[in-house]
């Protein structure tokens, strides 16, 4: 293998990791106040579809990641009404939103089946992208690339340093005692639960915007799914969720790179793409055999409605 | 022990802190609180009583504010304040320590004390802060240390660090004693003198009649939401107070000596399981007999390996060692519960609704879940006319005031639902019997006759475990007694070899190592 | 202000009148879309709900449409039940299909009623095996169920294009991605002469009636009730958590294979990559719009039915999309777990 496929490689995995990266901290956050929602899939594709739709229109992709993201955070907040408000159980309205944000999306999609959007250039960082090998893939990439590196610093800062992350963390642990010393844990939840779909949303807009970038319908794929997964291989820990949105991004590409090489390999295409799929199985088993480490790291409250006294 | 400082206080209407005027609160099912009237003066400790359910907590989280009235007025140092919620209670300078604390598990204790305070403390500062004020009111605890290491008492004390912290003018104190140890209620009470001197109020809800006479400079009475009367405890008798605060004198329960014990029905050899749950605690090589024709009675503070022994003794969590355990004679440890029904055990668990019955279910479903194998099943088949005959049999026996046997078990009370459940338990006619808080939450009418039904149980002769945190009760009915702390069990005594203080110091894990003779601490 | 109190308690009119309040909801949605698309909402109202009704074949496609929801949804309401989440019946509903088809294909030009019975017993142990997969993860590693049954959907829908791609493909199809069509002797049945509805129809019946005696006669399904509503107290009876999921799953799986070996035994007659149609998502729909009784499945597997008929008239006469049957079912159930707050909760004006 020469220098130039392992670079490409490397560019594509990163490319490949970054909605991973986005819609999983999103989650994240979701669930760290205690919220499961498991309507990431439905909430991408509706990003996708909003985002393309507006950047076919507009010829701006930025407008295009806006309206993606406006898209997501509106579809959490359905959940949110449901779940949060009304008290409907998380589980079956997450599915609920699956099954009907790819449904709309689709409907929606169809007048742009055929359309192609123009790529979005890469942004090349002075310097850095010099660097040998790496610097390359790394520092001349698509904005949203560094977008998601923003992401994850800020939530991990907010996370752990700042005083609403506490506050966020204490609401998913024991949202009766956040209540009882005074904390409006059903506004907290509210803010979560659509600061998760608005990262699901860009999620799905990057896909149809700047990776593919066209519309195809159920173009998201399982990835809103995979993304949840992630969350729990993460243990709830952001810099985990990049590693190992980058080790997913990772098994994708090389899938594609083998069933794109000319290597003379007999292996069904459908295998390689099952690969992903398979490879999330796989890191669930070995993750949850260890539940001790899933317990201290859940929220405790993960799932569970919570509706004040007053 | 009531100074004279409390009786002048009364005397000044100078100083009211609080007061609350015609304060009701209803609920679509109950009326929580109907005009209730109370007065709180500057350095005053004063007791809301009542029974369970009487409306006490309700009324203290709506001075909190965690709960709003529907009716009424609350005036604060002789303004009328709204309290919208807990943070501009505690602007005001009132502060809560709740009875399941409002603390946050996975969180430091220098954390959780941020939590309470206004603007964005500075945590190095704050822990400082917190070393300060537990070492000038006697309350050591380690700010640095996550809150679910801690025990229950340490936890107790971060509460109350987090309201000292804010200087309150009102302290409310719910339930503060039901977690102690005799020794550790006593320093409490120095700690909250020492606050009243200072000029703090504290409003102090209990239902035990001693303690509020020991510390309670003035007692307002609740029945029913309602208040019956004010009083002076120090002026008044137990009966008297009681009287008031449930409508009659205190029932008793009648308990002979104990007839011949017959077989050992439990044995428990070197039992000893680690826990699982992180945040659990491990039972240490655990020896126990009980006889039929016994109650034995094992105490502790929560937390110290309560559950993981009603656990480990229900089959919920089997064992690895059959041997461990040995029901009726038969070893036991790897069995699950059905298979430890069929050898004889019944089990009343702590918590009724979601364990020990099925809240959206009727409550012959709820017969149905261990009483099946009374003729209820046919090639696997529900029978319903047994089903519901057996509920019936059950809800008159048992004297359970429920709306017939269709009614489902989350529309009972707590006292009628434990009713039914031990009617449940009890109507198998159990060889072993084990329960635990049997009349935790439970009024005085329906715990007095849980326990009277517990005696008749082993004067039946069959032999009874419970395991209870409330001191007073299982001196009431058992006949032996030992202590369980830190996983390890004390050795067992006769009740009437013992009294509740060495029972107490006990429980700090403090007692008599039975192969030296001298005392080691087991914690 | 308007305000939720709870109920002293749950009320059972509610817990009837909430699937109506959710349909009436869906109904005025699908209105304001039909508005919002700039159709005529009165006429897009007649040719989805009313037009594919309007003749006995039209009503025989309902039937048939609702023939693999009632088999998939009863299925799956056994695990709901006890909280057993498979989510992934549209991988094992596809797994069935293949199942039955390689049966079938096995057999080709040969006579015999043993062929569709084999091809049942292979379609339901198809969907068993793919089931057992997330079951067994549950039991041995406590692995989330959701999560594996939804990702080996995908890992089943390209075992099936890979089938019909290679081993499957019709040998004289002009490489087109489907089987043969299959032989009348794999072939259900036809119930009504003229219209394509099949024994599949009765056999679903009469699952809903076993699925009904073993949920509310059978200790088991007790067992399984008590799991669902409070696990705590499953435990502490002594009911098998590990039995429950495996029950569970397999009774979904199972189910969820037959309907697909109906599928492609019945109105398909051969197997290709769209074997499935989605109903394997549409009958978690069908099984929570029903609050997972049998009863409720049969109407709420016509309901479901009916819509994707009207996606199919909507795309013929009006020019839609089909996914707007997705839509509305996804409407469907947003809208019912919303009313649902309604049992527990009334609302009350009080003022702020």
């Amino acid at each position: 293998m020469n220098i130039d496929i392992i670079e490409s490689m490397l560019f594509a995995t990163i490319i490949a990791g970054t909605p991973l990266i986005i819609v999983a901290l999103g989650q994240l956050i979701a669930e760290k106040s205690g919220v499961l929602n498991l309507g990431a899939e439905g909430m991408m594709a509706m990003g996708a579809i909003a985002g393309f739709a507006v950047t076919f229109h507009t010829g701006n992709p930025w407008l295009g990641v806006l309206a993606g993201m406006v898209a997501g955070a509106i579809m959490s907040l359905l959940f949110a009404v449901v779940v949060l408000t009304l008290m409907g159980n998380q589980v079956a309205t997450g599915l609920a939103l699956s099954i009907f944000g790819v449904g709309l999306s689709a409907f929606i999609g169809k007048p742009y089946e055929s359309a192609i959007l123009e790529t979005v250039p890469t942004f090349r960082i002075p310097l850095l992208a010099d660097l040998p090998i790496i610097g390359g893939p790394i520092f001349n990439q698509q904005p949203l690339v560094y977008l998601s590196w923003a992401i994850f610093g800020g939530v991990a800062w907010f996370l752990y340093k700042s005083r609403p992350g506490l506050l966020l963390r204490a609401v998913g642990e024991s949202p009766s005692s956040a209540h009882s010393i005074g904390y409006p844990v059903i506004r907290i939840r509210y803010m979560a639960t659509l600061f998760g779909g608005a990262m699901a949303g860009i999620g799905g807009s990057f896909l149809s915007v700047f990776y593919t970038p066209l519309w195809v319908e159920g173009m998201v794929a399982g990835r809103g799914w995979i993304a949840i997964a992630l969350v729990v291989f993460a243990t709830w820990r952001p810099f985990r969720v990049m590693v190992g949105a980058y080790l997913f991004g990772g098994v994708m590409v090389a899938q594609l790179f083998v069933q794109g090489s000319s290597m003379d390999i007999n292996i069904p295409s459908q295998f390689l793409s099952s690969l992903p799929y398979l490879a999330t199985i796989i890191v669930l088993v070995i993750i949850s055999r260890d539940q001790n480490t899933v317990r201290l790291n859940a929220p405790v409250s993960l799932g569970q409605p919570y509706r004040p006294e007053a | 022990m009531t100074s004279t400082t409390g009786a002048d206080i009364i005397d000044s209407e100078q100083e009211i802190r609080l007061e609350l005027n015609g304060i009701t609160k209803i609920y679509p099912s109950v009326i929580a609180n109907e005009d209730v009237n109370l007065k709180v003066r500057r350095g005053e400790i004063h007791a809301v009583l009542g029974e369970n359910g009487a409306g006490k907590s309700t009324l203290m989280k709506m001075i909190y504010g965690v709960v709003k009235p529907d009716v009424g007025e609350m005036k604060w140092q002789g303004e009328t304040v709204h309290v919208e919620n807990p943070a501009y209670a505690r602007n005001l300078g009132i502060g809560m320590v709740f009875q399941h604390f409002s603390l946050f598990e996975t969180l430091t204790v220098v954390e959780n004390v941020a939590l309470a305070l206004p603007g964005n403390p500075d945590l190095k500062e704050l822990a400082i802060q917190i070393t300060e004020v537990s070492n000038k009111y006697g309350l050591p605890v380690d700010p640095e240390r996550l809150v679910h290491a801690l025990s229950v008492g340490e936890r107790q004390r971060v509460e109350i660090i987090r309201c000292l912290l804010q200087n309150p003018k009102l302290l409310i104190m719910d339930e503060p004693t039901s977690v102690l140890t005799p020794q550790a209620v006593r320093k409490l009470f120095d700690t909250l003198r020492q606050l009243a001197d200072e000029g703090c109020s504290i409003l102090y809800i209990s239902h035990k009649l001693d303690e509020i006479q020991e510390l309670c400079h003035v007692a307002t009475v609740l029945r029913n939401g309602k208040v019956t009367g004010d009083c002076i405890p120090s002026e008044e008798t137990p009966q008297s107070m009681a009287s008031l605060m449930i409508g009659r004198e205190l029932p008793v329960c009648e308990h002979e000596a104990p007839t011949e014990l017959g077989e050992v029905r439990l044995r428990l050899n070197g039992l000893t399981v680690e826990s699982e749950d992180p945040f659990g605690t491990s039972l240490k090589d655990i020896e126990l007999e009980i006889n039929s024709g016994e109650i034995f009675g094992i105490a502790g503070v929560s937390g110290n390996g309560q559950q993981e022994l009603l656990y480990a003794l229900s089959g919920e969590e089997p064992l690895k060692q059959n041997e461990s355990i040995v029901i009726c004679g038969e070893a036991a440890g790897r069995k699950l519960p059905d298979a430890r029904r069929v050898l004889g055990m019944g089990f009343v668990p702590e918590e009724r609704l979601g364990r020990g019955a099925v809240p959206r279910m009727s409550l012959s479903e709820n017969a149905l879940l261990t009483a099946h194998r009374r003729g209820m099943l046919n090639r696997g088949m529900i029978q319903f006319t047994p089903m519901n005959d057996f509920a019936k049999n059950c809800i008159e026996k048992f004297n359970v005031k429920c709306g017939g046997e269709k009614a489902p078990a989350n529309s009972l009370s707590g006292g009628n639902l434990q009713k039914f459940i031990m009617g449940r338990e009890i109507l198998q006619s159990p060889k072993l019997l084990v329960a635990a808080q049997p009349t935790w939450g439970v009024d005085v009418g329906a715990a007095a006759f849980i326990r009277q039904q517990l005696i008749d149980l082993r004067n039946e002769g069959a032999a009874i475990l419970v395991i209870s945190e409330e001191l007073e009760e299982l001196f009431e009915i058992c006949d032996r007694i030992a202590v369980i702390a830190n996983g390890k069990l004390s050795p067992a005594k006769k009740l009437a070899d013992t009294n509740i203080d060495e029972i107490g110091m006990w429980m700090s894990g403090m007692w008599p190592d039975s192969t030296s003779g001298g005392v080691q601490a087991n914690a | 202000m308007l305000r939720l109190e709870r109920r002293a308690e749950a009320s059972a009119l509610m817990s009837y009148l909430s699937p109506v309040l959710a349909i009436v909801l869906m109904l005025i949605g699908g209105l304001i879309l039909f508005s919002a698309l700039g159709k005529d909402p009165v006429e897009g109202f007649r040719i989805f709900f009313i037009s594919p009704l309007s003749d006995i074949y039209g009503v025989s496609e309902l039937f048939l449409k609702a023939t693999p929801l009632m088999l998939v949804a009863i299925g799956l309401a056994v695990g709901f039940r006890a909280n057993v989440w498979n989510i992934g019946a549209e991988g094992q509903y596809i797994m069935g299909g293949v199942a039955a088809s390689a049966v079938a294909l096995y057999f080709y030009e040969s006579e015999g009623p043993h062929i569709l019975i084999l091809m049942v017993i292979a379609g339901g142990i198809g969907g068993m095996l793919w089931a057992s997969i997330p079951a067994f993860l549950k039991t041995r590693f406590n692995t989330n169920e959701i999560l594996v049954s939804l990702m080996l959907v995908y890992v089943a829908q390209l075992a099936v294009s890979w089938l019909v791609h290679g081993p499957m493909m019709d040998p004289d199809g002009f490489n087109f991605p489907q089987s043969r069509m299959f032989e009348d002797s794999a072939l259900l049945p036809m119930l009504i002469e003229g219209t394509r509805l099949n024994a599949a129809f009765l056999f679903a019946l009469s699952a809903l009636v076993v699925g009904y005696i073993f949920m509310y006669r059978s200790f088991f399904g007790f067992q399984m009730q008590v799991g669902g509503f409070a696990a705590n107290a499953a435990r502490y009876a002594g009911f098998s958590a590990k039995r429950m999921v495996w029950v569970g799953l397999l009774a979904g799986g199972g189910m969820a294979g037959m309907a697909g070996m109906a599928e492609v035994a019945g109105p398909m007659g051969q197997i290709t990559e769209h074997v499935s149609n989605n109903y394997g998502f549409a009958a978690i729909i069908v099984a929570f719009v029903a609050r997972l009784n049998p009863i409720g499945i049969f109407f709420a597997s016509l309901l479901m039915a009916l819509l994707y008929l009207g996606g199919e008239q909507a795309q013929q006469y009006m020019n839609l999309p089909s996914s707007i049957s997705n839509v509305f079912q996804g409407m469907l159930l947003m809208f019912l777990l919303g009313s649902d707050v309604f049992i527990n909760y009334r609302l009350t004006w009080k003022r702020g």
